[in-house]
């Protein structure tokens, strides 16, 4: 079964409960918005699917393709097929970009089998280019002194040399202004296919004119409590997520 | 760039020994004996015996490095040490001649397929002597001597016998007495005004016995306008108990001369590493100390250059790496004796688990000097909460002409940039191994690539251990 699933996932964080039953499923080749105000869940719901070690699943399963990947290791989910853009990418002093992505696209190689460089390289700047991201950010520090647009492009070629099967894009969108969107939504758009499902993490219904998703999500209190087309999330946009609180005595949960 | 394929080499490529078949043994302990003893096997000349002699006086009146050394020196029992092993036989030109268990260590540890590819001449100690020692013809016509210290104070005296013991006098500290008492083997290299030696120079040093002290004694003199570049490398077997490894090594730079000395050290855990290095530079003169520290229970080094004529340049580029049970005391000493006269500190330190490393540096400028500059810098990385780093540095900086700068900092490896790295595929080990590597980056790229290649499996080896 070719789909990110997740079923009834509970989660807390130091004992306190932060999802609380939610239930989602991305087939491949479908691109799944969930939105949501601040403090609903929507950062912690993409780094316990990533394998974050900070928080306890108490309940429910993330299946990948059908794998339950709970209780795996972030590194062993990730060489399995799942890619996070975080949403604020850490620097690492010292290491070059180019040798970062090298290290990562090597990891996914079987035992013994090195990466060809001149085809590494030829793949690389190619994504570069498309990413609209000059050469020099090969030999800089990985997302040391980048700007935050830069940081957000780089995240989208390191998914674009990884070739994950499901990618989540945690708040892609802030912190970028306008040409530093539409570049990274070419990126993101460049990328869709029927080999990859993505999960659109946002606050802001902007990202999604730019990336049009098949299907929208509202996550509200750690449950997704409405799901729609893409209209939803313009309504959204229109009413505010007041309109959503109002109608939650009886949460529409996500089929 | 993580070369994840290295990872799975065993930890100590050097672990491993075979029986000893020594002709020449001084047996336990230290007395007038003993130094005797060494001096009659090696032939030496009478002033040698008797400079020796002085130096264990010297050693035994010394007291032991106090309040400022680690309390793990107490452990070193020198009546428990062999101070001389040899086989008896001397220094060869050929690997073919060289005993055949000696041979296959080297052979081992890849030291005369390092002298195909990129050296200008080796020299591998066994225990107490040479085993090997050759020069590249093309560098020998030159005039550049390269040989053992004994065959240097034999043949050469007259370079040799003027700044022998210049640079570091016998009462410097303890254990420079205690070398300058049993000394033997190390290099004696002198390369002629002008002369610029192109390919490396390298001695590796192996300690094959137990209970066993080697004391190599390199004394180095790069005439005017010369330059050259000597790297060493060392490793032991790792026995049950202590052995002690106190070299002196002394270089000369004279006007104009360039010396880089390259040190990649990877002793066994049960090896006490007491070891001082200095270095005078005379007129535009520049040495340049690059250090790496990975192996051994307590080293103590601090590599230092005595600036003594104008213009002339120092400079210490240390890796420190201390893994759990380890002690890593390093640092750099830079004495301003002139005017104009620069030198630069850079220090990198690793802790991993409960290791432990620290800094001591020393930077001297007096009063009446002009123009004088120093940049000190120190970063120290702790991986684990329980690991140790402390700094002390001691600058002083008299009159009003002279610059110093120093900057230091501690930082750790965060859990978010680990996860980060296995989100994008990499185990925590290699994270954290190209964290690290990350962290010394700069500084490795000063070592010569062959070493740095090196350097880089070793990290990666040390991190892989250190965690899960």
């Amino acid at each position: 079964m070719s789909a990110l699933v997740i079923k009834d996932l509970h989660v807390s964080i130091a004992d306190k409960e932060i999802l609380r039953g939610l239930n989602l499923e991305i087939p491949k080749g479908e691109v799944h918005a969930v939105m949501g105000p601040n403090g609903s869940g929507k950062s912690t719901l993409s780094k316990v699917i990533a394998g974050h070690p900070d928080y306890t699943v108490t309940r429910g399963e993330v299946l990948l393709d059908g794998k339950n990947v709970l209780g795996l290791e972030p590194d062993e989910r990730s060489r399995m097929g799942l890619f996070l853009a975080f949403q604020y990418p850490l620097e690492i002093p010292g290491v070059s970009n180019a040798n970062f992505i090298r290290a990562a696209v090597q990891a996914r190689l079987p035992e013994g089998e090195e990466l060809e460089a001149t085809e590494f390289y030829a793949k690389l700047y190619e994504k570069m280019d498309l990413l609209e991201m000059p050469r020099a950010f090969t030999a800089r520090s990985v997302n040391e002194g980048f700007s935050g647009g830069e940081k957000k492009r780089n995240e989208i070629l390191q998914m674009a040399m990884l070739e994950p099967s499901y990618a989540i894009l945690d708040e892609t969108d802030s912190g970028l202004d306008i040409d530093a969107l539409k570049v990274v939504s070419n990126g993101v758009n460049a990328l869709r296919g029927p080999n990859l499902g993505i999960l659109l993490i946002t606050h802001y219904q902007r990202l999604l004119d730019y990336i049009v998703p098949d299907y929208v999500h509202v996550m509200v209190g750690g449950r997704i409590v409405q799901s729609g087309g893409k209209e939803l999330a313009l309504e959204l946009e229109a009413k505010g997520y007041d309109f959503i609180r109002e109608g939650l005595e009886e949460p529409a949960l996500a089929s | 760039m993580t070369d994840t394929d290295t990872l799975d080499i065993d930890r100590s490529v050097g672990d491993f020994s075979y029986p000893e078949q020594h002709e020449f043994d001084a047996g336990y302990g230290l007395t007038a004996d003993t130094v005797n003893y060494i001096s009659n096997v090696k032939g030496e000349p009478e002033w040698i015996r008797e400079f020796r002699l002085r130096a264990l006086d010297v050693f035994e009146k010394k007291p032991m490095p106090t309040h400022w050394a680690s309390k793990d020196l107490e452990a070193i029992n020198f009546d428990k040490i062999r101070y001389y092993l040899a086989h008896g036989q001397k220094a060869t030109r050929s690997w073919d001649e060289v005993p055949e268990d000696v041979k296959r260590t080297f052979e081992r540890l890849g030291i005369p397929e390092q002298e195909r590819k990129f050296l200008a001449g080796v020299e591998a100690q066994f225990d107490s002597e040479a085993v090997y020692s050759n020069i590249k013809k093309a560098v020998g016509d030159q005039g550049v001597i390269f040989v053992g210290s004994t065959e240097g104070l034999i043949k050469h005296p007259e370079i040799f016998r003027k700044w022998f013991g210049k640079v570091i006098p016998t009462g410097d500290n303890k254990f420079s007495a205690l070398n300058s008492a049993v000394f033997s083997g190390g290099s004696f290299i002198y390369v002629p005004p002008g002369v610029k030696v192109k390919h490396p120079l390298q001695a590796y040093f192996r300690i094959n016995a137990e209970n066993f002290g080697q004391f190599e004694r390199t004394l180095i003199i790069a005439d005017e306008g010369s330059e050259v570049m000597y790297m060493e490398g060392c490793t032991a077997p790792k026995f049950e108990t202590a052995t002690l490894h106190s070299a002196v090594v002394e270089l000369v730079a004279l006007k104009g001369a360039k010396i880089q000395y390259v040190t990649v050290q990877n002793w066994s855990a049960n090896v006490f590493n007491l070891v001082t290095k200095r270095a005078i530079a005379h007129e535009e003169a520049e040495v340049k100390w690059i250090d790496c520290n990975i192996g051994s229970r307590l080293t103590m080094k601090y590599p230092g250059v005595v600036l003594k004529g104008r213009k002339a340049r120092g400079e210490v580029i240390s890796i420190a790496l201390a893994s759990d049970g380890q002690h890593q005391d390093t640092g750099a000493k830079m004495i301003h004796a002139a005017d104009e006269t620069t030198s630069n500190i850079v220090s990198k330190s690793i802790s991993v688990g409960q290791g432990r490393a620290t800094y001591r540096g020393l930077v001297h400028m007096p009063k009446h000097l002009k123009g004088c500059k120093n940049n000190t810098e120190c970063d120290a990385l702790m991986i684990n909460a329980d690991s140790r780093t402390d700094t002390y540095p001691a600058i002083s900086v008299r009159g009003t002409g002279n610059a110093a700068q120093h900057e230091a900092s501690v930082s750790q490896i965060s859990a978010e940039q680990i996860f980060y790295m296995q989100q994008r595929g990499l185990s925590e080990a290699q994270a954290m191994s190209l964290s690290v590597n990350g962290f010394v980056n700069d500084l490795v790229r000063q070592f010569p690539m062959e070493y740095s290649v090196e350097l880089k499996r070793l990290i990666d080896m040390e991190m892989e251990g250190s965690v899960g």
